[in-house]
């Protein structure tokens, strides 16, 4: 059993360091264009492969799981903000599973 | 009024009215933080956390899908190794937006400020720090932070209290509220661009394949997202380099 508060000690530093390096030393705009692109595409693949199929499996059904995906893409495309989007979520699935379950 | 267009009327010193402006900003952040910090808290406990722990964590990490990569690879006992590689990758973008953030800083403030700045750059107060003219106020970030961390770190250390005795059907429905907020964050990028909707078509498909698929289903969730984002995210790199012209700080 590893201890609970390494893990958050490793969390919390990298965290922070990823947040603070790039503000107190990097002066200029990076100039690399493959870098550039990189990291202007880690955070939307890193958080489509973490949604999907989680989201699926989430839910104590997976068709209210695919119910709150279907609404979530529908929300944030209609430009529903992070809050909105999440409760649409939340409300799909409750509903869902009141017919399902 | 040229200084209407390139300063911030905030100015870049300290002033009541920053930080008040700030503050009044923060407050529908953290409503909404307090919302989906509650589910990050359920996840905190499913993967072995106190209460007081998942508050600690919040409190100090302030992301919310660096913490739920992170909290998955803890319930799933994995080495610190992997928790800190996950970790770096889902926080990724935070890179992107400290970059950003430093273009906008006045030269002549105090260097004290830059790392207290960066402590709390989220999607969300990044988003609304950026979205006002010219230099950064680091007083109206701050007004912001005091509002919004505590909902942050509040919210997960209730839903990891509560979480346990909530009806089953409410903890399904409030286990969504992170991939919705996943979802609010890369689909209306999805929208402006069609190779980052091709991307993230991809991504469904592959990380479906990789979760069902033998052999690659074996290996940990975190290690599969590592590889997934690495290599998607590079060869999308390679296939589309972005433009070096364009200004990306306006997105979040």
């Amino acid at each position: 059993m590893r201890n609970m508060y390494i893990y958050l000690l490793i969390m919390a530093g990298i965290s922070y360091t990823i947040r603070v390096l790039p503000m107190t030393l990097i002066r200029k705009p990076i100039k690399n264009r493959f870098i550039q692109s990189f990291l202007y595409y880690v955070p939307y693949v890193t958080l489509a492969v973490m949604t999907f199929p989680a989201i699926v499996e989430a839910t104590q059904s997976p068709v209210s799981g695919c119910i709150a995906l279907a609404v979530g893409l529908t929300a944030a495309w209609l430009g529903a903000d992070l809050f909105k989007t999440a409760v649409l979520c939340c409300a799909a699935v409750l509903a869902a599973e009141m017919f399902l379950l | 009024m040229k200084q209407l267009h390139k300063t911030n009327i905030l100015g870049t010193q300290y002033s009541w009215q920053a930080l008040q402006n700030g503050m009044r900003d923060g407050v529908p952040i953290g409503l909404g933080y307090f919302a989906v910090s509650f589910s990050l808290g359920i996840a905190a406990k499913n993967a072995g956390l106190t209460p007081f722990q998942g508050f600690l964590a919040s409190l100090l990490c302030n992301a919310s899908a660096g913490e739920y990569a992170g909290f998955t690879l803890i319930a799933a006992g994995a080495t610190y190794l992997e928790v800190a590689v996950v970790t770096l990758i889902a926080n990724a973008r935070y890179l992107l937006m400290s970059c950003a953030m430093s273009q906008r800083l006045d030269p002549r403030m105090p260097g004290f400020h830059r790392p207290l700045m960066a402590f709390h750059i989220t999607d969300e107060l990044f988003g609304i720090a950026i979205a006002r003219p010219g230099c950064l106020n680091p007083f109206y970030s701050y007004g912001a932070v005091l509002v919004a961390a505590p909902c942050w770190a509040v919210g997960t250390a209730l839903g990891a209290i509560a979480g346990g005795l909530l009806p089953l059907r409410l903890v399904s429905a409030f286990s969504v509220a992170l991939y919705g907020m996943f979802l609010a964050v890369i689909i209306p990028a999805a929208r402006k661009s069609k190779v980052v909707a091709g991307l993230i078509a991809i991504c469904f498909g592959a990380s479906y394949g990789a979760a069902h698929l033998p052999v690659i289903s074996e290996i940990s969730d975190g290690t599969r997202t590592i590889f997934l984002t690495v290599v998607i995210s590079a060869a999308a790199a390679v296939l589309f380099p972005k433009d070096t012209n364009e200004e990306e700080e306006t997105d979040a």
